[in-house]
């Protein structure tokens, strides 16, 4: 399976990715967001970062970057698209998933791992793990999810939430929310769920000796379903 | 020519910074202060000459780029 890692200025998770993709097995490029085009893949990674300094809005720049009109032309086929952090920022400037990620709701930034209860129906991201929490890390200031009323319905409806929140137990409280999003929402698919766009990293715990190993599931999720 | 375009958060998109600094301004002594929106303030020189044209320029700018019309409303003044 081959996957590609956009890199922008200011991109700082991108080599986490390819150490992640590469290490469940996938064939990985980074490819630079200056290109007009992706290389032949499976899937297209947007890593998290800070790119272009978060200037304007966090995403706001990168989202109109040369390589870009690929990505959504790639997505729009149903190409497999994850944006994670500020990749999920570049994500919803392009309009490719719904709403906005505003400043963190105690103005701090937040750099912990947190628990997330994972939405597995008709998605390729998280259908068959076996567990239903995950024990992610976030690292942002500008991660609190919001959308209008309409939207939010909308994305209820279509059960497009992929990840909230919670805590160990999975329970999803105001306590357990730790940016003030909206419904806990961590991370939203696009209506074909071939898009995922999230704050937590995966690529972060994908080892017995990191603080979690939980992103391996993700992982090794995701190339089942490739293969 | 010098376009000028302010950006505010919708109301009722939650406003974390414009919070804390009513909140600072509170305990500054200044107690009238219930509410405050922070935005964007920017000037735009342009080489068109008409200012109907750099106007109308400006608001393709504002839905394009300089706002998030999900969360932010924006003002050519």
């Amino acid at each position: 399976m081959k996957s590609s890692v956009i890199i922008f200025p200011g991109s700082n998770c991108d080599r986490d990715m390819d150490v992640a993709l590469k290490k469940f097995g996938f064939k990985n490029k980074m490819v630079w967001h200056n290109d007009n085009v992706i290389p032949k893949s499976d899937l297209v990674v947007l890593p998290g970062g800070f790119s272009y300094g978060d200037y304007l809005r966090c995403g706001s720049i990168a989202a109109k970057s040369n390589i870009i009109n690929s990505v959504i032309e790639f997505a729009n086929k149903g190409g497999l698209v994850i944006g994670i952090c500020n990749g999920f920022q570049i994500l919803i400037e392009t309009g490719l998933v719904t709403g906005a990620l505003l400043r963190n709701k105690y103005l701090k930034f937040i750099c912990k791992n947190i628990f997330v209860k994972t939405n597995k129906a008709h998605n390729k991201y998280f259908n068959k793990i076996k567990k239903d929490i995950l024990e992610l890390h976030i690292a942002h200031n500008d991660g609190n999810y919001f959308c209008s009323q309409d939207d939010l319905k909308s994305i209820q409806d279509n059960d497009q939430i992929a990840v909230r929140y919670c805590d160990s137990n999975g329970e999803i409280s105001e306590n357990s929310n730790p940016n003030g999003s909206i419904q806990n929402i961590a991370g939203v698919f696009n209506e074909k769920k071939n898009i995922l766009g999230m704050m937590p990293h995966p690529e972060r715990v994908i080892d017995s000796c990191l603080s979690s190993n939980d992103g391996s599931y993700f992982f090794e999720n995701l190339l089942s379903n490739m293969k | 020519m010098k376009i000028k375009v302010i950006v505010t958060p919708k109301n009722g998109v939650l406003d974390p910074q414009g919070k804390a600094i009513q909140q600072t301004l509170n305990s500054m002594n200044f107690i009238d202060v219930s509410e405050v929106r922070q935005g964007k303030y920017f000037e735009i020189e342009t080489d068109l000459k008409d200012e109907k044209d750099a106007k109308k320029n400006v608001e393709d700018m504002c839905k394009k780029l300089l706002a998030n019309l999900v969360i932010e409303d924006y003002k050519i003044l």
